[in-house]
């Protein structure tokens, strides 16, 4: 018989604000014991490959987003060294078209989108009370075809056939006449391997946050970084639809000798760009919407208050993936498309700056209420607030078609982009990164390592950029490998490169700070900061298990609204992975489930795609005769398990 | 766990990868059998594994009107190149001849108007024209209304035994 | 104390900056030296983008100055503090959608403006983009007067001037900061734009969407010129080639006509009539080389003949192979085309 499930206020695992933080509350040692057992994480060779569970495999999506970032980091400097003077001999066409390409396609699809995956991987099932996330084993597939893609675009880079052709790749530059050879084809590629990967992290959010959430932890009770991922996945799941459409298409016309772009035979080359931005403009989002949360978790701590205007923060999340997917076309105002059109993409474009507007007055007005404390994630928070404003007013001005029509494809845009993804996602990122350090390791990261890598990424990153606003109205277009010396653009590409240098150190210094915190970094307990949310209220590195007994939820600041004889949930099996799945709307308690164990074959079907998937690239016999082992491991993945008599 | 054929598209992928370096290589200097061959005395086509020389060829073919005569591959005035028919010899030496120094019965000398290099991507891309090179070094569809299949869908047709002193 | 210090420093450095960057308007090809109408307009309303903009950001900045060094009191947890901080988000909000109409408004008010041209177009240019070359062809008159001007735009000062982009081979897009926004040129399509200058001078235009390995080095000239001098440029470019002048430049032209070069450029009134390259006809009264890389001098030239892939790698010339001599007699001549 599966013993009941009850609301036990005595039997708590977890502590709140309310009654500090003292050690756990006795849940007896035979259950840790128990959970430990059937949670547990496998070891050995064959166990590294078999993981399903979330923290690990977010884990490891962070430290792979981030070596990724490093290497498009180098890249950059690169760059920024072969512009650094007019008529510079350092790197020739071939190779910068490839290095500013690979720059790009590493950013935005290997970095960007992934690292805010991880986060959302590592958290999203601690916040909202989990065991674990959905899907597990989807989990782990998605994490093996991600670091295949990567791995696949890496080589190529050392073999002289990286995409040369920008990370937006339009055809016909893009297309079989004018880029010979397979460069396209591995970009066109990649984003298949990084979008199935998305998508499968998108929908595991999307379960997780509707079906698995703590019971009392209704819609107005769930933590804003929650949300944050919730309308993230949600514009993944409707925005990487496109971008494989247009780059499969691209591959088609390249493999197959499909029309698709060819204007002679009835294509457009148009298409591919309309296909692209319907992706391209939700992709910046999905990477600032998690950023957005992040900096609702740090303000909230930081100021010891709950953020001002929760639902205006939720309206303008749901606001900005909405209205994030009416604005494409401010990519293509050059086109020549009718004017009544590009009129309502102005109006929309500059629209979206509204819902980000009153998040910045919503943290503005919680700073004012709290009691700010500089730590080193609340300093990020604001050098956010300092960048991200100054790429959003950019953004603004580039909203306008006439505009636009002047400073469109040059430094200008360059200079708006990074503002508004470094300044808007990369520092809440690294903020946030300091801030649950803490929780990921049990180890606090050096606090005056931590100011200081702030400070030379902060001046590092506008030295850098700032300049090329200026570079774009003085009529520098992006994507040259070099520049007369007549132009007058050579001074402020060195001041640039000068603060690329900082902002390089900058980086290093924090990677060497969360290197070495790893082991030696002062331990942390479970709540250094007095956070609100309920990932606090378990141990440092969490158990395997999460949390003892699932907590009742009491208000939206979780820990923070936790009484003294707050209900957990008890009676869940600890003898198999069974988890509490509960409502949609007010998270009451619908059924258990149990989840599946740790297994081979999701890496295996991930070997399995990644080669079908390179395989296509040459050969469109790939898809049929890689179709075999995909269904394969597919097989063995779902096969279900012999039931054990019940107990 | 891993299958015989899920090896085989392995190996083959990491086959074709290994290849990148040569078949991606942009030559913008121009390359000549002299400075490729590596056996004296035979000359062979500096392009052959390159699909950038091959698509350079393929440009030039439209742009110096060879289609003129020999449209897209099938022919009209002149041969078609796309058969496995080669009159004057199918390998590379020959074909360089004869876009060089010109055939009976009315293929031109394009060894004054045109540059070395630019001959042997035109040769180069003719050998594509019946699929002789490696699949990944084939030409997709052309920019154009489509004519005919593209090369790298053509069913590779070798040469038959051609006359080879045909041309004294 | 130190931190309030520290941070009203940060802002009134920021402030300084930004004043300081948009000061600077100088240099050639700047979005802010309108030479014409357009540009004009344009810049007008960059102009009032950027004041609106700058303002909204410093107060954002002074009022999170404000929010994390200002005295904390007992009140601030009150439901009254709360209320009026909803009324002070709300107001915000209702500030910014308005500021975001008005721009979006004159925005909208500016590109009407700019739709069609000030007055009926005195002329017509045919833009067609290559890799990495222009080609600014005038169709309006007859086809035997027909006019291919590679590289080097004439217009008249004070007329509109329409632009007709077309592609031959990927997407690139025609830019003249001084004159007016781009307009992409897309293979398969035909775009139109317009021009209008109101102020004589030469002024650099660029490629401005990547088209290949040298995008970087897709740049042409504008000549804005009064409309006396630019119906005798036009004349004169529909006139045939210069005759060589002595032996050297005669020499030059037979080594033209036989070597590669006749296989790829046209020299009106020689058999060279291939439409791969640019026309050569008046080669030697244009001011640059290359599409805008190298001035046109006689040390240039011979670099460019010489080694084409050392000035543009990746360029579609050839280094066609030729004694010292030859090249020499060739360039005489090609600067005898003017």
């Amino acid at each position: 018989m599966m013993p009941p499930l009850t609301f036990d206020p005595r039997r708590s695992g977890i502590h709140g604000r309310a009654r500090g933080n003292g050690p756990a509350a006795d849940g007896t040692a035979a259950e840790r014991a128990a959970l430990e057992k059937t949670w547990r994480v496998p070891e050995g060779i064959l166990g590294w490959f078999s993981v399903v569970d979330h923290r690990t495999i977010g884990r490891r999506y962070l430290v792979t987003a981030l070596g990724f970032f490093l290497i498009a980091g180098i890249l950059a400097v690169l760059m920024r060294l072969q512009l650094a003077v007019p008529d510079n001999q350092l790197i020739g066409p071939d190779r910068y078209n490839q290095i500013f390409t690979v720059h790009g396609t590493i950013m935005m699809f290997l970095f960007a989108v992934p690292v805010m995956e991880a986060m959302g991987i590592y958290l999203v099932p601690l916040m909202v009370g989990a065991r674990n996330i959905a899907f597990p084993r989807l989990n782990t597939f998605s994490y093996f075809v991600y670091l295949f893609g990567g791995l696949m675009l890496l080589i190529v880079l050392l073999l002289n056939s990286a995409p040369d052709v920008g990370w937006f790749s339009y055809p016909p530059l893009a297309g079989p006449d004018y880029t010979p050879g397979k460069r396209a084809d591995f970009w066109a590629q990649l984003i298949t391997f990084t979008e199935v990967a998305a998508l499968a992290v998108a929908v595991e959010i999307v379960a997780t946050v509707f079906k698995m959430r703590a019971p009392g932890m209704t819609l107005d009770r769930i933590p804003l970084f929650v949300w944050a991922m919730l309308v993230t996945a949600f514009m993944i799941i409707f925005a990487m639809p496109a971008v494989v459409t247009a780059s499969s298409f691209l591959l088609m016309d390249r493999l197959v000798g499909t029309h698709f772009y060819n204007p002679a035979e009835g294509g457009d080359a148009l298409l591919y760009q309309h296909l692209f931005w319907f992706f391209g403009h939700p992709e910046v989002y999905i990477i600032f919407v998690p950023a957005l949360g992040m900096v609702s978790s740090i303000v909230t701590t930081f100021t010891g208050r709950p953020i001002v205007g929760y639902t205006a923060m939720v309206l303008s999340l749901v606001a900005t993936g909405f209205l994030g997917f009416g604005l494409w076309v401010h990519h293509m105002f050059a086109t020549g498309l009718p004017q009544l059109g590009l009129t309502y993409f102005t109006a929309a474009s500059m629209t979206i700056a509204i819902p980000s507007g009153i998040q910045i007055f919503c943290w503005i007005a919680s700073i004012w209420r709290g009691t700010p404390r500089f730590t080193p994630p609340m300093l990020f928070v604001l050098g956010f607030i300092a960048i991200f404003v100054l790429g959003g007013l950019t953004g603004v001005t580039l909203a306008s078609v006439p505009f636009n029509l002047q400073v469109h494809d040059t430094y200008y845009v360059v200079a708006h982009f990074h503002y508004v993804l470094l300044g808007g996602a990369v520092f809440p990122l690294v903020g946030g990164i300091h801030y649950w350090f803490p929780k990921i390791t049990g180890r606090l990261m050096d606090e005056g390592l931590a100011r200081l890598s702030f400070w030379l990424l902060f001046i590092g990153f506008n030295i850098t950029f700032f300049p090329m606003h200026q570079l774009g109205l003085m009529g520098m277009p992006r994507r040259v490998y070099t520049y007369p010396a007549a132009s007058g653009w050579g001074p402020l590409n060195l001041l640039s490169t000068l603060g690329a240098g900082l902002l390089a150190i900058g980086g290093l210094l924090f990677v060497w700070n969360l290197a070495r915190s790893v082991r030696s970094g002062a331990v942390a307990g479970d709540d250094p900061w007095g956070g609100d949310t309920l990932e606090w209220g378990t141990s440092s590195p969490p158990p395997v298990y999460n949390f003892l007994h699932p907590p009742v939820v009491e208000g939206p600041n979780a820990l923070w609204d936790r009484s003294a004889d707050a209900p957990v949930v008890t009676g869940l099996r600890t003898d198999c992975r069974e988890v509490l799945i509960t409502d949609v709307v007010d998270a009451t308690p619908n059924n258990r489930y149990e989840f599946p164990e740790p297994s081979i074959w999701p890496f295996l079907a991930a070997v399995a795609t990644s080669a079908m998937f390179v395989g296509s690239i040459f050969t469109a016999w790939a898809v049929p005769i890689g179709i075999v082992p995909i269904a394969i491991a597919v097989t063995g993945w779902f096969w279900p398990k012999r039931k054990e008599a019940a107990a | 766990m891993i299958g015989r054929r899920h090896r085989l598209i392995l190996v083959l992928v990491v086959a074709a990868l290994l290849g990148g370096c040569e078949r991606e290589a942009r030559s913008f200097k121009g390359r000549t059998s002299a400075n490729a061959s590596k056996e004296p005395g035979v000359s062979r086509n500096p392009y052959a594994g390159n699909a950038w020389g091959v698509g350079q060829g393929k440009r030039l073919y439209t742009l110096y009107n060879c289609v003129g005569c020999h449209a897209n591959g099938g022919g009209g005035m002149g041969p078609a190149l796309m058969d496995d028919r080669w009159i004057y010899g199918s390998d590379d030496a020959s074909v360089f001849e004869t876009i060089a120094r010109g055939r009976p019965n009315g293929m031109p000398a394009f060894g004054s108007r045109i540059t070395e290099s630019q001959i042997w991507m035109l040769a180069a891309y003719v050998e594509s024209m019946s699929g002789r090179l490696p699949m990944d070094v084939l030409p997709s569809r052309a920019d154009h209304m489509r004519y005919s299949t593209p090369e790298n869908s053509r069913r590779a047709r070798p040469p038959q035994g051609a006359p080879k002193g045909a041309d004294e | 104390m130190a931190r309030r210090r520290a941070l009203w420093a940060c802002c009134a450095a920021m402030a300084a900056a930004a004043a300081a960057a948009s000061a600077g308007c100088a240099g050639p090809h700047h979005v802010f030296d309108p030479a014409g109408g357009p540009a004009r307009d344009i810049a007008a309303l960059g102009r009032l983008l950027f004041a609106v903009c700058t303002v909204i950001y410093l107060l954002v900045i002074a009022v999170l100055a404000w929010a994390l060094v200002r005295r904390r009191t007992e009140a601030d947890g009150s439901v009254e503090t709360g209320r009026r901080l909803t009324r002070a988000i709300a107001a915000a909000t209702i500030a910014s959608t308005m500021t975001i109409v008005g721009l979006t408004a004159a925005s909208a008010v500016t590109g009407h403006g700019l739709t069609s041209p000030m007055g009926p177009a005195a002329i017509t240019v045919d833009v067609v983009g290559h890799q990495w070359w222009w080609d600014f062809q005038f169709r309006d008159v007859s086809p035997d007067e027909f006019v291919s001007s590679p590289n080097e735009l004439h217009v008249p000062l004070g007329q509109p001037v329409m632009i007709k982009t077309m592609s031959r081979d990927v997407i690139h897009s025609f830019w003249v900061p001084n004159l007016h926004g781009k307009r992409d040129l897309i293979p398969g399509q035909v775009t139109n734009t317009w021009i209008q200058a109101d102020r004589p001078g030469v002024y650099r235009g660029l490629c401005a969407e990547f088209c290949g390995h040298e995008h970087a080095k897709m740049a042409f000239e504008v000549v804005v010129e009064t409309p006396q001098k630019f119906k005798a440029w036009i004349d004169h470019q529909r006139e045939s080639a210069s005759e060589p002048a002595d032996y050297q430049e005669r020499r030059g032209r037979d080594v033209f006509l036989g070597s590669p070069c006749a296989t790829c450029h046209t020299i009106r009134g020689t058999t060279a009539a291939s439409r791969v390259g640019p026309d050569l006809t008046h080669v030697g009264s244009r001011m640059t080389l290359a599409a805008g890389t190298l001035p046109n001098t006689r040390p240039h030239l011979a670099t460019w003949l010489g080694d084409p892939q050392s000035v543009k790698p990746g360029t579609l010339m050839p280094a066609v192979p030729m004694s010292d001599a030859d090249r020499g007699a060739v360039i005489a001549y090609l600067r005898r085309l003017q």
